[in-house]
């Protein structure tokens, strides 16, 4: 490069006395030393995620795999100590309880970030049908893939398979990542202040001092720096603590019992039914094995935890076939009612008889209970700091959406980022932050209405109600552009559930 | 020069505002993404005889500046509030992102660089003219140039100077009280010219120009950005943006100065520089965002080079 040596002038312009400085080999030298100040920190990063589950390794892939993202330097912060090493799991395994639902725009976002070929090296399971019913027995809906002109409505993959694919993908990269086993306890944000005197050589705590960096403090003493804060950390969010946003939400006064279970035959089918204490989810995971997600009150769970194997699988299968009512009538397609002139563009699935689901022979893992709430955070962002995931939104499971929505913020989340950078713009400046809020805020407020608003209405038993609900899931099975709405939502491929013309 | 083909807007009434763009045929272009187009407006009708002696009468004949007076004392009130992203200079903090994508993508495709390299203007040297507080210089060397940026109020020189210093980065950046008139005396050339939001400013458009120019090596870049000299422009950036909306104070702008984007072809192919692109900057009050187009009839940007 060339630099232009200017002498020192003394210019009056007009009554103006402007002083030029001499620039030149003060420049050049603080130049050099900015240079070296920088290769000795060591402590310094671009971005700290701050939790290294699967929406924090997500956004780290996410980051990884982008042209103009890849050369930032990533700093995670988790005391896990799976993450440090690289993971194998043995095909035997069995399955874990903790699996989550992946719709479609997941999986493109994985197969985007180079992750899914990884998935697909273990267990995992399409799906490509769902019958949702409930214990009136007034009515059933099933989806159906081909309804929408798709291969799959989802698949089902393990928790620690999503991780370990996602730690897979990073490692094969020349992406600058340093994982710090720790975990937070303090961080420290200060506006910036134009008061402060230029030093000559700035150390990265002169530059936290100027508002340029966050410091991190970390339980076993270490601190870093850096210029975005990500919170990835989960729904008791330290990132969200510290950063002082206040959340709105209420517990649901349920909880999850969730375990492993096998049949004598494959299951390619998810199946929902809604009873009077909550929904009960059987959802296929491979090798003859299913995942169940049982919401019912405290009590109950717990007695459902203590209860011996035996006993436990019959009262699933009750649950899952005659017990607390009887099964929905199929309606052939050859009689006729109200419905019969939406059918002209009938789905696949608005023919399909009401089955019932596989038989659940036995307990192939441990029971977990889980207590279930949900949680907005209520502003996303600040300066410096953002939240995804968990750590922004807690949602009810019973559509198996929560960890789809916090892929969807980490993949919103780092392209903003490299739109950012496009732009030679900093990456903790709330103004380039507040996009991402203005992006996922009212995507994530929408289906935790519509999630609430489903536990809200299957939590009553009250005979108007249930005529309601059932005719619902009829509308649902027979209106053939509200299922395409439905399944299009769920899947991930539209964002809103009404076609809305604003928020684009 | 010759082969150029100047497409100039019909002054009619009612008239859709013609999309064009100046385009080099031996340069690969791509379109540059419109997001917003405007259906209806009002294109005003175009006396260039008119506007040609209203441009010989702004001329100052003693100053050696193209710069006015009011005008510096204006922006030296509020220098404190450059980098206030909710103060005076919100719309200009929110128009920014705009206008870099516009100087990303011509200056990448002009200088042949990569356009997915994160600091894609290295070994580049610009000079952002009229820097301000350096909203536009600091992200310019985030991407990797080499800036100076220069400003005639010593206040903003100063605000400029201590927000820079607080991200490495940016602390490279050179900082001159100056004129551009100033650094041609001295000599000085830049491989890109940058006058963004700055010749409405000016008393002497053409004299600034020709500086801008003299500022440029040969085959090098000018980008100019600023406010169409239209009914509709009056309408928003005058009357809509400084009385009713408050977003700049009142008198920010005089509807006068503003230049048609055929004046500012004008003078600057008289000053050995041939505008090869040209873009509108659209605000979406929905989405609270300013977004590239076709349209400009209100705020423009320009990019040409340096004949050789």
């Amino acid at each position: 490069m060339n630099r232009i040596i200017v002498g020192r002038l003394s210019v009056n312009v007009s009554g103006l006395r402007v002083l030029q400085r001499s620039f030149c080999s003060s420049v050049a030298e603080k130049e050099s030393e900015v240079k070296q100040s920088f290769t000795n920190n060591d402590d310094q990063y671009d971005v700290a995620v701050v939790g290294g589950g699967m929406v924090g390794m997500a956004l780290a892939c996410s980051l990884a795999s982008m042209p103009l993202t890849k050369h930032l330097s990533v700093a995670i912060i988790d005391s896990n100590p799976a993450l440090g090493k690289s993971n194998f799991i043995k095909k035997e395994d069995p399955p874990d309880p903790r699996v989550s639902t992946v719709t479609p725009a997941t999986i493109s976002f994985f197969k985007e970030i180079g992750a899914w070929q990884y998935v697909q090296q273990h267990r995992h399971a399409y799906f490509d049908k769902m019958q949702v019913w409930d214990y009136t027995g007034l009515g059933y809906t099933t989806y159906n893939a081909r309804d929408v002109n798709k291969e799959i409505l989802g698949c089902v993959v393990e928790n620690k398979v999503l991780h370990s694919s996602l730690l897979s993908c990073m490692q094969n990269t020349e992406f600058q990542k340093t994982i710090y086993p720790s975990r937070l306890t303090s961080m420290a944000l200060l506006p910036s202040s134009s008061s402060i005197s230029v030093d000559s050589t700035p150390s990265a705590t002169t530059l936290f001092t100027k508002g340029h960096l966050a410091k991190l403090d970390l339980s076993d003493g270490t601190s870093l720096y850096a210029k975005l804060v990500v919170g990835a950390d989960g729904g008791k969010s330290r990132v969200r603590e510290l950063a002082g946003f206040k959340t709105t939400g209420w517990s649901y006064s349920q909880n999850a019992i969730i375990c492993t279970v096998e049949h004598n035959k494959e299951n390619y089918c998810a199946w929902q039914r809604f009873l009077t204490t909550g929904p009960i989810a059987l959802l296929p995971i491979g090798d003859n094995f299913s995942n169940i997600v049982w919401t019912m009150n405290p009590k109950d769970a717990s007695d459902c935890k203590s209860m011996n194997e035996d006993d436990f699988v019959k009262i699933l299968n009750h649950a899952l076939d005659y017990g607390y009512g009887p099964h929905p009538k199929s309606i052939s397609s050859g009689s006729v009612d109200m419905f019969s002139w939406f059918r002209g563009d009938a789905t696949l699935s608005a023919k399909e008889c009401f089955e019932v689901p596989p038989r659940v022979v036995k307990l192939a893992s441990e029971r977990m209970v889980f207590p279930l709430s949900l949680k907005h955070a209520n502003n996303y962002v600040s300066k410096r700091v953002v939240l995804i995931g968990d750590a922004a939104h807690t949602v009810h499971p019973l559509a198996g959406q929560g960890v789809n929505l916090g892929f969807g913020d980490a993949s919103t989340l780092s392209r903003i980022i490299a739109e950012g950078i496009a732009v030679g713009a900093d990456i903790g400046e709330v103004s380039l932050l507040k996009k991402y809020e203005a992006e996922r805020k009212p995507a994530n407020i929408v289906m935790m209405a519509v999630l609430d608003g489903f536990q809200k209405a299957y939590s009553v038993d009250f005979g108007p109600l249930n005529i309601l609900r059932a005719a619902a899931f009829h509308g649902a099975q027979y209106i053939s552009p509200l299922k395409r709405n439905i399944i299009s939502y769920a899947s991930g491929e539209q964002r809103l559930p009404l076609p809305l013309p604003l928020f684009t | 020069m010759a082969a150029r083909h100047l497409r100039i807007l019909s002054g009619c009434n009612g008239a859709l505002l013609s999309v064009r763009f100046f385009s080099d045929s031996t340069l690969a272009q791509e379109p540059i993404a419109s997001t917003a187009i405007d259906s209806a407006s009002v294109s005003p009708s175009i006396n260039t005889a008119e506007n040609h002696s209203q441009l010989n009468n702004n001329k100052k004949h003693s100053a050696p500046s193209s710069l006015k007076h009011a005008e510096l004392a204006k922006f030296s009130a509020i220098a404190d509030t450059w980098w206030d992203a909710e103060g005076p200079y919100k719309p200009l903090h929110a128009l920014n992102p705009t206008r870099l994508a516009f100087i990303r993508s011509t200056l990448c495709r002009h200088f042949r660089k990569d356009p997915y390299s994160a600091r894609p203007f290295e070994g580049l040297n610009i000079v952002d003219v009229g820097c301000g507080g350096g909203i536009l210089s600091e992200p310019l060397a985030r991407m990797g140039a080499t800036v100076t940026g220069i400003d005639a109020v010593e206040k903003n020189i100063k605000i400029a100077r201590l927000h820079a210093d607080l991200d490495p980065e940016t602390s490279t950046i050179e900082y001159c009280c100056t004129t551009a008139e100033k650094l041609v005396e001295e000599q000085r050339k830049f491989d890109a010219v940058i006058a963004s939001e700055v010749i409405e400013h000016v008393a002497d458009p053409a004299e600034f120009c020709k500086s801008l120019s003299a500022l440029t090596v040969s085959e090098g870049a000018t980008v100019i950005s600023t406010i169409n000299r239209s009914v509709r422009a009056y309408a928003t950036a005058i009357i809509a943006a400084e009385h009713i909306l408050h977003w700049l104070p009142k008198g920010t702008h005089q509807w006068s100065s503003f230049l048609t984007p055929e004046e500012l072809v004008l003078i600057l192919q008289r000053a050995s520089i041939d505008v090869k692109e040209m873009a509108g900057f659209v605000y979406n009050p929905l989405t609270g965002r300013w977004s590239l187009s076709d349209d400009i009839s209100v705020n423009f940007i320009a990019f040409g080079t340096k004949n050789s």
